[in-house]
């Protein structure tokens, strides 16, 4: 009978393979490279755009009521006559947006799907599976300041209201000064970009979560567990959402803006 | 048909090279095909690990392209043109050839809290259905390991074996987390002692999983956001209080006897 030696642990032995970053063949970088061109490019725009605090209304004088995205509620307290919320910090003169915009970006900033993201692309830990950590030691989310990444839920509560009175805009948007009832190109864009807003907040995860994914027993919690359900397909498409509400929110701020300063106009459709 | 290239790692802990192996491309071959053939024809003393042949048995785990792939499961035709290269999982050390050592993960595996359930009712246990459902997911998982092979906390921080558990074992730890008849409180265990808090979400054990687990966002992440009710939500912290609602001392659990 032949003897079979046994094969001695060794935790911390010498590894196999050659001591390159990566043997991966394929394109691996197009993503990183797709996602921080991307997220730059929205961040010097959302900076600019949130600088500028102006044309962000389109008020009575055209037949609209509609207000960018980065300025509601505008609770600045100069804002432009129709675009004032029914609060206002008084003595607060600078740009509305950079009081409002810390949320919806904290909101992403600590969101799952973008963590995965930006880890891989901008900070290179690692830049795509099975190719090299960029950094010599790792602590990963153990650590101030990305331990933070655990207020994520608090974020989302506060997405939550702002999901809400974008709703609210979108819908006042529909009542047009002077004219009644109308449906606008402007209307459209603003319900869609409350429709992604609300699409993105329910399928985070820190939502599935707290709406039935943290109970012990689905069995001894029903409703909960409905909840849960329904929003697990949407949690699939967490990363869709987070794309397009992304991108749709520029694109709304972009629009009013343009439409705001003349250069376009917001079309009726009926 | 054409030929095709291999190369293939050649080695042990004393060091090691590539080695090609240029043969003929049979149609429909995976790439464990393609090393038996090498064993059978070139190189007789080459080591692989392999048994089912089926994608279910989980050995046969090494990288293909720089890629954790299980060589049973990759078919020869959806790899690039060109040499295809074959090593051992970088993350465990090298025994020979393409055989790593990844008794980590026994170490690991032995680690966990087993199932404590309260004391038997008179009609005995029961589980429901939609309780069954939510942790089959995490049973279908076959250890291959390409998972830890490729989670780069440990595959690029040698260091961090010593306090993470790796994404197989959250898998584990969020199965037994849900499961309705644990008692254990896992919280502060996978904090503390697995070192949930390493992982920064990237994904890489879900895409390489060859079935298709969705370890990131159905066991880390949920587990993340208990390790927040427990430890970094001062609402829910309020909320305990405020119903007196007292958990199973958490970090005894990985000491709590086995039923």
């Amino acid at each position: 009978m032949t003897s079979v030696s046994e094969t001695k642990v060794q935790l911390g032995g010498t590894r196999g393979g050659p001591d390159v970053a990566t043997l991966r063949q394929d394109r691996w970088w197009i993503q990183p490279v797709v996602t921080v061109s991307i997220l730059t490019a929205f961040i010097i725009y959302s900076t600019w755009a949130a600088f500028q605090g102006k044309n962000y209304y389109v008020g009575a004088q055209v037949h609209r009521d509609l207000i960018s995205p980065f300025y509601s509620p505008c609770i600045a307290s100069d804002c432009v006559a129709g675009a004032k919320s029914g609060f206002a910090l008084n003595g607060w003169t600078l740009s509305p947006a950079l009081l409002i915009l810390i949320f919806p970006l904290g909101f992403r900033l600590t969101c799952y799907y973008y963590r995965r993201s930006y880890y891989r692309a901008f900070w290179w830990s690692p830049p795509a599976c099975a190719v090299a950590d960029a950094h010599s030691s790792y602590s990963g989310e153990t650590r101030f300041p990305l331990i933070m990444q655990n207020i994520h839920r608090y974020f989302f509560y506060a997405g939550l209201v702002f999901n809400a009175l974008l709703t609210y805009d979108a819908f006042r948007a529909f009542n047009q000064p002077g004219l009644g009832f109308g449906v606008t190109v402007g209307t459209i864009v603003l319900t869609v970009n409350a429709g992604l807003l609300w699409a993105y907040s329910l399928s985070c995860h820190a939502c599935r979560h707290l709406c039935g994914g943290q109970v012990k027993s689905f069995k001894a919690h029903p409703i909960r567990y409905r909840f849960w359900k329904f929003l697990t397909p949407l949690n699939a498409k967490h990363m869709n959402f987070a794309w397009a509400s992304l991108l749709f929110v520029a694109f709304t701020d972009v629009y009013v803006r343009l439409v705001a300063s003349g250069a376009w106009t917001d079309f009726r459709l009926f | 048909m054409s030929d095709i290239t291999m190369r293939v790692w050649r080695g042990d802990s004393t060091g090691g090279d590539f080695e090609s192996y240029t043969i003929e491309r049979n149609e429909g071959e995976v790439v464990l095909d393609v090393v038996h053939r090498i064993q059978a024809t070139e190189a007789p003393d080459l080591a692989c690990r392999w048994n089912c042949k089926a994608g279910k048995c989980g050995s046969c785990a090494v990288e293909v392209n720089g890629k954790p792939r299980l060589m049973c499961m990759t078919r020869m035709d959806t790899l690039p043109e060109g040499p295809v290269t074959l090593t051992p999982m970088k993350t465990f050390p090298i025994i020979r050839d393409l055989v790593t050592d990844v008794s980590f993960n026994y170490e690991q595996a032995a680690k966990v809290p087993a199932l404590l359930p309260p004391p038997m009712p008179v009609d005995g246990y029961r589980m429901f259905q939609q309780d069954v459902e939510r942790s089959q997911e995490f049973r279908k998982c076959i250890e291959c390991f390409m998972c830890q092979d490729v989670c780069h906390v440990i595959r690029d921080h040698e260091e961090n074996k010593q306090h993470y558990a790796g994404p197989r074992f959250f898998i584990r730890h969020a199965e037994l987390e849900m499961h309705p008849l644990d008692t254990n409180d896992r919280r502060e265990y996978v904090r503390e002692e697995a070192g949930l808090g390493f992982c920064n979400i990237t994904k890489c054990c879900t895409e390489v999983c060859p079935e298709h687990i969705k370890i990131t966002d159905n066991a880390i992440i949920p587990l993340k956001e208990r390790v927040v009710d427990a430890h970094y939500d001062p609402v829910a912290w309020l909320g305990r209080k405020i119903r007196r609602k007292t958990k199973t001392s958490a970090t005894e659990a990985a000491v709590q006897p086995a039923p």
